[in-house]
């Protein structure tokens, strides 16, 4: 594991006890010894510390120095409403390939004179060529020295309010950078687990004090990836990799509510991105498959790789789970599973589960509402 | 008690073996949500899957130690398959087994052995 890079908040999972595993590159915590279901469950009740320090961190401002240029250059790889994200103000969004499927999604900022990206750790490298490749009137630069830190749950603002007294009013997918003992923390009110919260970028040199002071407060835990997956899951949110890649586009993924009308065929900045023609074209008239949400009946989960079925007998499979599990919240399992986008929701389809076809039923997403702060 | 390689614990309870999984079995496994358990009456081979333990992270099999017939299943498992992680030892047992020959179970680590086995 020599060769496994390491986040700045290594030694710190170690001293908590953590099981680490090799994920992207990185040497990760997948759990800490309270394990996965309670860390589940803490982060829904209470505040969850998670380490994201492996994702990538991307600063693209124009050669030009005006922030209009930058934006309408993004807006030529990324599919969604650039130009109109004001200052302060974050949006999920993703790269597109000339095919019409997703390179990577990714969280974009507006910071006044800059645009500050966060991609998943799998992706650093195909995003960033993609942006080089993209924008040669824009400096990318991947932020060196920075770990990234996710707080999240029903207990997250009134933790972080304790070191920075004005995070309450920080709404839903806002940004701001703020200083904590001298330190500049670049905070965003969002996350990946549908819980309200925060991801805060720190220097690596002070990650593990913000952490520590952090994990000193009552509510708040270490969570590790192992419940990082199951929250995102409960909330219907995609992983890179497993729920969609370079062959699924935006539409399949059900990732149309991302794509603004102005960038929607006849809107005002419709299109102009790698794929549009077929993006746009799936979002007016629709997919023959589309990612789906599944309620296996019983307790065994469907896992990833699962075949489903439209009969309990016989047939081709119709489709196969991209994340499947078990919900801690909603004592239960769960799957997404690309399948036929004329099956109604309530459908019932079998998923064969080491040879026996379950019943599953087609269900809309998330599992579980999420509780964003608005 | 005896103890199989795939982390199993063995007890013999009159002319019956019940079979579970060790303390460090359980917590490798990490929680259980599903426990997936053959029909009572099932005849079956060494070595063959007999049940299925789903846990938060993955599906991990358990295998007939010893040839025999499946007489009876812990039923609790459905309702609650976090026995197997809160009492693996006694609550949390799979299944008890008819074999033709007790004496086979001398082939197994004792307690001892299977502590130096898992350090």
């Amino acid at each position: 594991m020599a060769d496994l890079n390491r986040t700045a908040l290594h030694a710190l999972h170690l001293r908590l006890g953590a099981k680490m595993v090799p994920f992207a590159g990185y040497d990760m915590p997948v759990q800490y010894p309270a394990g996965v279901l309670k860390e589940h469950l803490h982060t829904r009740s209470a505040a969850g510390l998670f380490d994201v320090g492996h994702m990538g961190q991307v600063l693209v401002s124009a050669i030009s120095g005006r922030q209009a240029d930058a934006a309408l250059a993004l807006e030529r790889l990324i599919p969604v409403d650039i130009a109109g994200l004001a200052e302060g103000r974050q949006r999920y969004g993703f790269l597109t390939n000339d095919a019409g499927g997703i390179i990577d999604d990714l969280m974009i900022a507006n910071r006044g004179d800059h645009f500050f990206i966060v991609v998943n750790a799998s992706r650093k490298a195909e995003d960033l060529a993609a942006l080089r490749a993209g924008l040669p009137d824009c400096d990318v630069a991947e932020v060196p020295g920075r770990g990234l830190i996710a707080l999240q749950g029903p207990g997250a603002e009134a933790a972080l309010a304790r070191l920075v007294p004005d995070a309450p009013e920080f709404a839903f997918m806002d940004v701001g950078i703020r200083n904590w003992q001298g330190v500049e923390l670049w905070i965003s009110r969002s996350g990946y687990t549908g819980e309200d919260g925060f991801e805060i970028s720190v220097p690596d040199g002070f990650a593990e004090a913000l952490a520590e002071r952090l994990l000193e407060m009552p509510e708040v835990a270490p969570i590790g990836l192992g419940a990082r997956d199951s929250l995102r899951l409960e909330a219907g949110l995609c992983l890179y990799g497993h729920d969609i890649d370079e062959e699924t586009s935006p539409g399949e993924a059900s990732l149309g509510w991302a794509i603004q009308k102005i960038r929607r065929a006849g809107g005002a900045r419709a299109g102009g991105f790698p794929g549009a023609e077929r993006v746009l074209a799936e979002l007016a008239d629709g997919t023959s498959r589309k990612r789906r949400g599944l309620r296996p009946e019983g307790r065994a989960p469907m896992r990833e790789g699962v075949e489903i079925y439209a009969t309990e007998d016989g047939g081709a499979p119709i489709g196969r789970v991209t994340s499947g599990g078990f919900g801690p919240s909603i004592e239960a399992p769960m799957a997404m599973a690309y399948l036929p986008a004329d099956l109604p929701e309530g459908s019932t389809v079998y998923g064969d589960v080491r040879g026996k076809r379950l019943p599953a039923r087609i269900v809309p997403m998330p599992f579980r509402p999420a509780t964003f702060k608005r | 008690m005896k103890f199989t390689e795939d982390h199993e614990w063995l007890r013999v309870e009159g002319d019956l073996v019940i079979v579970g999984i060790t303390e460090h079995a359980s917590e490798q496994l990490g929680d259980v949500v599903f426990v997936d358990l053959p029909e009572a009456g099932r005849t079956v081979t060494t070595g063959d899957e007999v049940v299925v333990i789903e846990s938060v992270k993955a599906a991990s099999d358990i295998l007939a130690p010893l040839d025999g017939e499946i007489v009876e299943v812990n039923d609790a498992l459905a309702e609650t398959p976090a026995l197997v992680n809160e009492d693996p030892l006694e609550a949390g047992w799979f299944f008890k087994m008819k074999v033709a020959d007790l004496s086979a179970l001398d082939g197994f680590m004792d307690e001892a052995a299977y502590k130096a086995l898992i350090g």
